[in-house]
């Protein structure tokens, strides 16, 4: 496991047979873990939820998580080993050699302190200007105190030094700007001051824990850019980490795949994305929808093995089609393809020969005929507010049958709470909500039984819309139970046919939802709104607590139940990618307003609302960022 | 589209040994605390002797055996009290009511706690105030003074003893009701419901309170303690049970008097209740360490 590509280059991070386990059993959470990066490049580390990534994120700093610990390898940056070192000599590491960027800023910024002091907080702890670094012999204590004696001297040289650091993230170098708290930034601003003392000190290494997640497109747009300029700049050897392969794609020059705790693939970005080695590489690719393309998503099958329950051989076995007996006795050794690519699969030279695409065309245009029929539900002329403030200025769509509605648009816009005006969830509005050209009361506790029925919502996060203390056949009984006079025989029969069509079994019935993974929660919440056979699904960002893997598979399911059951869906998402993937009909949402509507492949190849096409422009595509030059 | 792969709960990670509702998982690890046995063995003990031991008495508690203040003889195996009845039988006699008196006052404030603490929670509105702040005015009196006010106004009566109790209770539980309920409430779970139209009952009760058992819990046991002390207190002070009743805070009263004569008339009943109290209360007291355990357990 030592033979990791060998390159000529001045590497300032080397992460060497790196083994994290968890602290009170020699269960692995990730092994074998190998990889350098050089000076002034980008390793986007990818990997599903649970993969090691953080894990791996933490250890190049020496810092392991409540629970785990370092049990092998070696990290090294510009030959100096880390693992080894003290409390106090990391400390005194962080910040000049290695740093963190978390990724939610408004967690990590004290909100107590003005975003001024807690830059220079980071200056004076690390004695910026008053020495070198940080004197490992000295106490803490006494450091600190010199630090205040020479602060007097240095607070100027400082100021000028929080000044340049805010010119490199693009924020106002004005002293009020200094002087607010975080809370009267915006996320991306705040990842910002996040990005600025992460990179105050030059560090040789930083580590980026999926820094954008939280943020908006446009905002992440820029926070990317701000992030590549940096590292080139200063030279700084970047590892981020991100669930996110068009993010990485977008950032990254090497790519790192993760899964179940081993590095499976490492890569030239190129290579990685155009011509992948490792079969989970491709299914990751395929499952993850573009916005640059055409492409029907695929969803993997099972979920990836939690430490401790790993198989023997091959991790990715079970999910893989080309699994066979040697892959299920062996874990497969690094196969180096090319001085900077290497692979962990028995089969890699068969998947590098397939000629199967690496995406799959989607066989039709989305759109077909335009949606038949008068429209199911019709939102028109809804002016919303919370209180005084206004939400929804003006907005009106028509869900046809059969048809999928997208709503996008930025944290903010309002789309969540247009849907959960239709859902009778939001009352403070006026206008009106239509099914089948008959006015809907506001509040769904007012609504008769049948148009409670029709509209059904399925949630964001299947975490917290499932009671945990009901079972799976009581949560999907309850619309059995309120709308339908059943006996507990023929409930419990509509409630495993339920499950079923969402393609999970029948068995789930006596199980509670923390029994369940995320995706298998959002099947039965999915399941319990069929349940109420309804003729609308308003749908609030589905996916976005899920996995990529899984949120393929969330939108498979969808599409084809929105064609068995004839169903209109009210699909409210943040993710441009997605909507070509899901949707007839867009309508683009900026403001609480409708900036653009119409079909979905008119919208997204001719936008013509300025703000559509810089929602367009400033969505990651893998496509875009992959294409040979 | 092609394949539909049904997923079965083959794969789930094994669930076996732990307890699906989270109130059994706290009494057990609360079991698992020398606190918590000692005072189950304590409760078990009282209890037990509150229920058979009218049954064992030698005499009837208004037989009178011998003359007032009598010390221990093989007649009266621990004396007599002020009137020369039998102490033995009448302490084994007065458990009884002081039990089944706290015992339904504490399931009554739990009752009307429960419901306008979770009343109060998923309202949020002007109704939430109007609740908390009335529940202020009356949290504004000590217990034993609004127990002591309503009875004395009304007189000693049982069942407005046991109403005096619970409204002395109520106010408290219906405050950690709501704010345990507060922040179940915002989750999906709850609006889900609502969009199905699930009466505001079945909410409520259905949904919200099976997510709060744990918290109840504790406080049902430690608002079990007072009110068994509350109740003492009232039967000391004469308005709880009326003599000739045997009852353990009467008996208190009683024989206060001849306290250095024959101390067992008096030492007897307050051993009882204060070892009852104390058990209960260590009960309380494991639950609540075990409920923070999970806690810190279940943080996502």
């Amino acid at each position: 496991m030592t033979t990791i590509p060998s390159m000529n280059g001045d590497y300032v991070l080397e992460v060497e047979n790196l083994r994290v386990e968890l602290a009170y059993a020699a269960v692995d959470i990730v092994d074998g873990i190998s990889f350098r990066i050089k000076r002034g490049e980008v390793l986007g580390l990818v990997g599903e939820s649970g993969s090691g990534k953080t894990t791996v994120g933490l250890a190049v700093l020496g810092h392991q998580r409540r629970g785990a610990r370092v049990a092998g390898g070696s990290v090294r940056i510009d030959g100096d080993e880390v693992l080894t070192k003290s409390t106090g000599q990391l400390r005194a590491l962080r910040g000049r050699v290695g740093s963190y960027v978390p990724q939610d800023p408004s967690v990590a910024l004290n909100p107590a302190l003005r975003i001024g002091t807690q830059l220079e907080e980071t200056l004076v702890a690390h004695g910026y200007s008053a020495r070198d670094a940080l004197n490992p012999a000295l106490r803490i204590g006494t450091q600190l105190e010199e630090a205040v004696a020479a602060q007097a001297s240095n607070s100027s040289a400082r100021r000028e030094r929080i000044e340049e650091m805010m010119g490199e993230v693009l924020l106002p170098q004005e002293r009020d700007f200094l002087r607010r708290y975080p809370h009267q930034l915006s996320g991306g601003q705040q990842q910002r001051v996040a990005l600025a003392m992460a990179f105050a000190l030059r560090p040789k290494v930083v580590v980026l824990d999926e820094p954008t997640t939280a943020l908006d497109v446009t905002t992440q747009a820029h926070v990317l850019e701000t992030v590549r300029a940096l590292c080139k700049v200063h030279g700084v050897a970047a590892l981020y980490v991100s669930h996110d392969l068009a993010v990485v794609s977008a950032v990254a020059d090497y790519v790192g795949v993760m899964y179940a705790g081993r590095l499976v693939e490492v890569g030239p970005k190129e290579d990685v994305f155009n011509a992948a080695a490792h079969p989970y590489t491709r299914r990751l690719a395929q499952a993850i929808p573009d916005i640059a393309g055409r492409y029907k998503i695929v969803g993997i099958p099972g979920r990836a093995p939690s430490p401790g329950q790993r198989p023997p051989g091959c991790f990715f076995a079970p999910r893989c089609e080309l699994a066979d007996d040697r892959t299920r006795e062996e874990f497969p050794p690094v196969q180096n393809l090319s001085p900077s690519h290497y692979v962990r699969c028995w089969h890699a030279d068969e998947v590098r020969a397939s000629s199967k695409l690496d995406r799959l065309h989607r066989e039709t245009q989305n759109g077909g005929p335009a949606g038949d029929g008068e429209a199911l539900l019709t939102v028109r002329n809804v002016v919303a507010s919370y209180g005084a403030h206004q939400i929804l200025h003006d907005v009106s769509i028509d869900v046809l049958p059969r048809t999928c509605v997208a709503l996008v648009g930025e944290s903010g816009s309002g789309k969540t709470t247009l849907a959960r005006c239709v859902a009778g969830l939001h009352r403070d509005f006026s206008g009106e909500v239509l099914l089948r050209g008959k006015p809907l009361e506001r509040s769904a506790r007012s609504r008769d039984q049948q148009d409670r029925r029709e509209i059904q919502y399925i949630f964001q996060s299947p975490y917290s819309s499932l009671n945990p203390r009901k079972t799976i056949g009581q949560i999907i009984g309850q619309p059995l139970r309120l709308f339908f006079d059943l006996g507990r025989r023929a409930a419990d029969a509509r409630a495993s046919e339920a499950l079923e069509r969402v393609s999970l079994s029948g068995s789930y019935i006596d199980h509670y939802p923390d029994q369940l993974s995320g995706g298998e929660r959002q099947r039965v919440a999915i399941a319990r709104a069929l349940a109420a056979q309804p003729s609308v699904l308003v749908c609030d960002e589905v996916t976005s607590a899920l996995d990529v893997s899984v949120q393929a598979s969330i939108v498979e399911l969808l599409a084809q139940l929105q064609h068995e059951e004839n169903l209109g869906l009210l699909f409210v998402t943040h993710n441009l990618a997605l909507i070509r993937t899901i949707a007839q009909d867009v309508a683009v949402m900026s403001g609480g307003r409708i900036v653009e509507y119409g079909r979905v492949d008119d919208v997204l190849d001719a936008p013509t609302a300025d703000y559509t096409k810089k929602l367009l422009s400033d969505t990651p595509s893998l496509e875009r960022a992959t294409v040979p030059a | 589209m092609s394949e539909r792969l049904i997923a079965a709960p083959t794969a789930l990670a094994p669930a076996v040994g732990r307890s699906r509702s989270p109130l059994v998982g706290t009494m057990r690890r609360a079991l698992g605390f020398g606190r918590t046995k000692v005072g189950l063995g304590l409760v078990f003990a009282l209890v037990l002797l509150a229920l058979v031991g009218p049954f064992l008495a030698p005499h009837s508690t208004t037989e009178f055996v011998g003359s007032p203040y009598e010390t221990p003889s093989g007649e009266a195996l621990v004396g007599t009290d002020n009137l020369g009845r039998d102490v033995l039988s009448r302490f084994l006699a007065g458990g009884r009511s002081i039990l089944a008196l706290s015992v339904i006052a504490t399931l009554l404030a739990l009752v009307v706690g429960v419901a306008i603490g979770l009343f109060a929670a998923y309202a949020r509105d002007w109704r939430d105030d109007v609740a908390m702040r009335a529940l202020d005015v009356v949290l504004a009196f000590p217990s034993i003074v609004l127990v002591l006010l309503l009875v004395s106004v009304v007189g000693p009566e049982l069942w407005l003893l046991v109403l005096a109790v619970a409204a002395s209770h109520a106010p408290r539980i219906a405050r950690l009701v709501r704010g345990a309920a507060l922040e179940v409430v915002d989750r999906d779970f709850v609006k889900a419901a609502e969009v199905l139209g699930e009466p505001r009952r079945k909410i409520l009760f259905g949904e919200i309170l099976p997510n709060i058992t744990s918290p109840l819990m504790v406080e049902a046991s430690l608002r079990l303690t007072y009110s068994i002390g509350l109740i003492a207190a009232i039967s000391f002070l004469g308005f709880g049970l009326q003599p000739p009743a045997a009852d353990w805070g009467l008996m208190i009263n009683e024989n206060r008097i001849g306290l250095t004569v024959q101390p067992w008339a008096v030492v007897l009943p307050v051993a009882a209740i204060g070892l009852l109290t104390i058990g209960t209360n260590l009960v309380a007291d494991g639950l609540a360490r075990a409920l923070i355990g999970i806690d810190r357990g279940t943080a996502r």
